[in-house]
């Protein structure tokens, strides 16, 4: 019943973009933060998506192949009477950029209502196939 | 027995490669974000003529030694898979035309439940006949 298995496909993918949100929601929230357990300022997290083949030929779902830290250096700002200021007076915040987050989170949120849209039309189509005949 | 069911046995065909062709659909908008994706469709109308003619379908490879790898049965829309091209460039390579899959998406569960009313109608007309009311 190869229906079916579209749940299986748009399912994988909500799944995919709800960690997404999640991750970017870990972003916006850490977007100040100074420094985390490490004693090293918050890097933000970027996720990855990846195919996942689903058995019968043509069914590709997603899964979430890694989640990598951005690398590119934090935001220094001059501020000597914070208690987390180094010896030249720079405090170290988070290399989140706030901007490019609100658009990753819109964008997931789209993708994720494309999906719930494709379990809904299969659904009516299905429960329409299962009257056949009466 | 043939002529009664002939008409039915059509829809049939056509409703399930419709339902294949949805499932490729809802792959491609899943994939839509993954990097590197390329996106497939079918041609619907030679897989269709194929499948109601008597011409056998290419099937998978047969395997008479333990070495051999098993083909992938893919259905009855393995041998029209095509790629889609894409209108404008992505920069990791993804060919998801978010517009062209949902109007695709949109267009075939239309066609779906087309098929649906014409094998209702085609049932209700025969349940008449036999009736005789």
């Amino acid at each position: 019943m190869s229906m079916l298995n579209i749940f299986n496909v748009a399912g994988s993918a909500v799944s995919a973009q709800s960690q997404r949100l999640n991750v970017t929601a870990s972003n916006l929230a850490n977007a100040d933060t100074v420094a985390g357990p490490d004693g090293q300022a918050y890097k933000a997290r970027q996720i990855t998506f990846q195919t996942q083949l689903m058995g019968e030929l043509g069914a590709a779902g997603v899964k979430v192949s890694t989640i990598s830290e951005d690398q590119t250096p934090g935001r220094r700002v001059h501020d000597p009477n914070h208690p987390q200021a180094d010896g030249e007076g720079y405090v170290t915040y988070s290399n989140v950029n706030a901007v490019e987050e609100m658009v990753n989170m819109i964008s997931a949120s789209r993708s994720y209502q494309n999906n719930v849209e494709v379990m809904n039309t299969a659904k009516t189509l299905l429960l329409k196939t299962l009257q056949m005949g009466q | 027995m043939n002529r009664i069911t002939d008409s039915i046995d059509f829809h049939g065909q056509a409703l399930s490669l419709r339902a294949e062709r949805q499932r490729l659909i809802a792959s491609n908008i899943a994939n839509a974000d993954t990097p590197g994706y390329i996106a497939r469709d079918v041609n619907f109308a030679q897989a269709l003529r194929e499948a109601t003619s008597s011409m056998q379908p290419v099937r998978a490879v047969s395997t008479s030694q333990p070495g051999h790898i098993a083909g992938m049965a893919g259905g009855p829309l393995a041998p029209h898979l095509l790629y889609a091209t894409p209108s404008q460039t992505n920069l990791d390579s993804n060919t998801v035309d978010m517009d062209r899959e949902r109007a695709n998406f949109t267009d075939n569960a239309v066609k779906v439940e087309a098929t649906l009313r014409f094998i209702n109608g085609s049932v209700r007309t025969m349940l008449d006949a036999i009736r005789g009311q």
